[in-house]
């Protein structure tokens, strides 16, 4: 494999691309750990079943649907480094493909969610291939100007609803097909689990293909990088269009389970930071950030909003800017780094370097 | 369309452009002395609204009388974000720098809107009022002070960088941290100088625009996102460049909304900023 050529000669690479680019070192994860997480999926197999009320089944929804938006803007930033701002435009792609398909053609939005998934896709290396040249910062402030744009012109679109959007007209026959449920929250719950399954496959696939020590290999240095033969602008777009693909993805779930797309929301530059905000608490790239730090965000927000009431949707995002601000000041790898330190032994990948380098910055 | 139309943008746009250099020259200090981008500077610009603001609605105090105050609070602020937070993450990746000033300006938001509500308010009848009239061309008085306050703030600012001993530290602080640090310059001091300038710099903005703009906790998101592209289209770190790109974006903003639709405003402006990056990644001015 080419990583092992690639360590032959030590004394050329840069540290931290050896780092990346090295076999990981595994150890098999423990049978404790291995039936601790048998125990856990089990448990949100039988979650609606057990508890069928669906103010909890609407929390463990938002969990995933966070989760599963992290884990597309990780594979970006967390595993390739670019950082992008604007990842509320593929969210937005996803949800008016499906949703603009579905009411004005009558198409079910699974095949809507494929149609967005690929022009997401599509705009992503469209975006990409101009864009991932600029570094750092420039980057960042790009794909913010342009999140910035899609809402501009949705927001003018006529086509698309323009500033109203687009209101789903209501099925109540072939739920499945139509992705309607108006009875009961379970099947959207085994939905998004589903498709959060999808993605940490996907992350998980890659981390262990060519792929995934490419992308880390590009984030740690770019420059060693390119000058070890990874081609790394098509790598980068490659990474943009995975992760705009998956992003999309939630987009269609979010659309079919609120019937509604409303720009101001969906394509709002607040999605943007969420997903940013989220992924960067669990740890950005790791398989498990993501889904930590949706599994601690978004119950705090609901918290916040029962006892603080009205004005709860702003002490949420009190406590999310001072918790952010914190780990990024003590423990920039996010709270699975704590995770690790007190259960080491739950740790088979040790090689991850993330968030100890300091030539991280622009070059 | 007459000419009249078109010079009046102009001249707004001219106007409103000084505005913008500004706020954007204040992020490209930052930027220039440490490679930090203040994600929170739209939400400074927004507490130093606020902060004039109730200084005229609780003591009666004119926001034009209010800018040294503002600025001073402001300065203070930028120090404390340089001592409290930014000074701990100087060697932390790229992605916890961004998202530090990222959680700094949700939560400075989130705690305008808890504070003080989400709703718009403004300054009645500051000391600055009406229009002037110049050969048919209409001037609202508090533009016109606005951004001539905030043109003076930039001749301020820049002489004091070029020409005083303490500027010239901050340049070499720049140009090399390590060098400047042996020729005896506190870069430390630097930096914390760095913020407070840079903030202090949205303070006199955010005081003079109170006269003639709402206050509200998402006020200072537009100016923010404006200043971003101003200071990646002049180039990052580059003063001069924030002027030059402010004042276009100020002429395009203006110009555009006359000319095509002013829904599309800040599309055309975000068009031409990918333009000018895309040809020039390091921007107008800059350096890489």
């Amino acid at each position: 494999m080419n990583a092992q050529e690639t360590t032959q000669q030590p004394s050329t690479i840069p540290a931290p691309l050896r780092a990346a680019l090295a076999e990981p070192t595994r150890r098999p994860t423990p049978m404790v750990w291995r039936g601790a997480g048998g125990v856990l999926a089990a448990g949100l197999l039988v979650f609606p079943l057990v508890v069928t009320s669906p103010y909890p089944q609407h929390i463990m929804i938002m969990i995933f649907l966070n989760a599963l938006m992290a884990q597309s803007w990780n594979i970006l930033a967390g595993y390739c480094g670019q950082i992008s701002l604007g990842h509320a435009a593929f969210f937005g792609i996803g949800a008016y493909a499906s949703g603009w398909l579905f009411a004005t053609f009558g198409i079910t939005p699974w095949a809507g969610m494929v149609v967005g998934m690929v022009v997401a896709a599509l705009m992503a290396a469209a975006i990409g291939y101009p864009t991932l040249r600029l570094q750092g910062h420039y980057f960042a402030i790009a794909t913010l100007v342009i999140g910035e744009s899609v809402q501009i012109i949705f927001l003018r679109w006529e086509t698309f609803g323009a500033a109203s959007g687009i209101w789903l007209p209501i099925v109540r026959d072939n739920p499945f097909w139509n992705l309607q449920f108006h009875t009961t929250k379970a099947p959207y719950y085994y939905i998004i689990l589903g498709m959060l399954v999808v993605a940490c496959l996907v992350v998980w696939v890659m981390e262990r293909t060519r792929q995934g020590f490419y992308y880390r290999a590009i984030r740690e240095d770019p420059d060693g990088a390119a000058s070890l033969g990874i081609h790394v602008a098509r790598y980068k777009v490659q990474a943009f269009m995975l992760s705009a693909a998956l992003m999309a993805m939630a987009g269609t779930f979010n659309t079919q389970y609120l019937l509604v797309i409303d720009p101001e929301v969906d394509l709002a530059l607040i999605r943007s930071i969420l997903v940013v905000l989220v992924a960067v608490m669990g740890g950005a790239g790791t398989l498990w950030g993501p889904v930590i730090g949706a599994v601690v965000l978004v119950p705090l927000s609901e918290l916040t909003r029962v006892y603080f009431g009205g004005t709860g949707g702003t002490v949420d995002l009190m406590i999310y800017g001072v918790l952010i601000v914190l780990i990024c000041m003590f423990k920039p790898e996010g709270l699975i780094g704590v995770f690790h330190r007190f259960f080491p032994q739950a740790t088979p990948t040790v090689d991850d370097d993330t968030g100890d380098t300091p030539e991280g910055g622009p070059a | 369309m007459s000419a009249d139309i078109v010079i009046q943008a102009i001249i707004s746009g001219l106007l409103m452009g000084f505005v913008y250099a500004l706020i954007a020259a204040g992020l490209s200090l930052i930027f220039g002395l440490m490679e930090i981008v203040n994600f929170a500077h739209g939400e400074f610009l927004m507490l130093s609204m606020y902060t004039a603001f109730w200084f005229w609605a609780l003591l009666g105090l004119d926001p034009l009388l209010s800018i040294p105050i503002c600025a001073a609070l402001l300065f203070a602020l930028g120090w404390a974000t340089h001592v409290g937070i930014i000074r701990h993450i100087l060697q932390a990746p790229m992605l916890a720098q961004i998202c530090a000033t990222f959680g700094l300006a949700v939560f400075l938001r989130a705690l305008a809107q808890f504070l003080w509500t989400p709703d718009f308010r403004t300054v009645l009848n500051p000391l600055s009022e009406g229009r002037v009239e110049l050969g048919g061309i209409f001037i609202g008085t508090p533009q016109l002070v606005a951004s001539l306050g905030c043109l003076l703030a930039f001749g301020g600012l820049y002489l004091f960088i070029t020409r005083t001993e303490t500027g010239l530290a901050l340049q070499a602080t720049a140009q090399d941290r390590d060098a400047a640090e042996l020729m005896g310059i506190r870069t430390d001091s630097m930096f914390a100088l760095g913020w407070g300038i840079g903030s202090a710099c949205v303070g006199v903005a955010g005081a003079l625009l109170t006269t003639f703009y709402f206050v509200f906790p998402e006020g200072g998101m537009l100016f923010a996102l404006l200043a971003y592209v101003a200071v990646a289209m002049g180039g990052f770190g580059s003063i001069l460049g924030s002027l030059v790109a402010g004042i276009l974006i100020g002429l395009v903003e203006s110009l555009g909304g006359v000319l095509v639709d002013p829904s599309y405003k800040h599309l055309i402006i975000f068009v031409l900023y990918l333009v000018v990056v895309l040809v020039r990644p390091q921007g107008m001015f800059g350096r890489f």
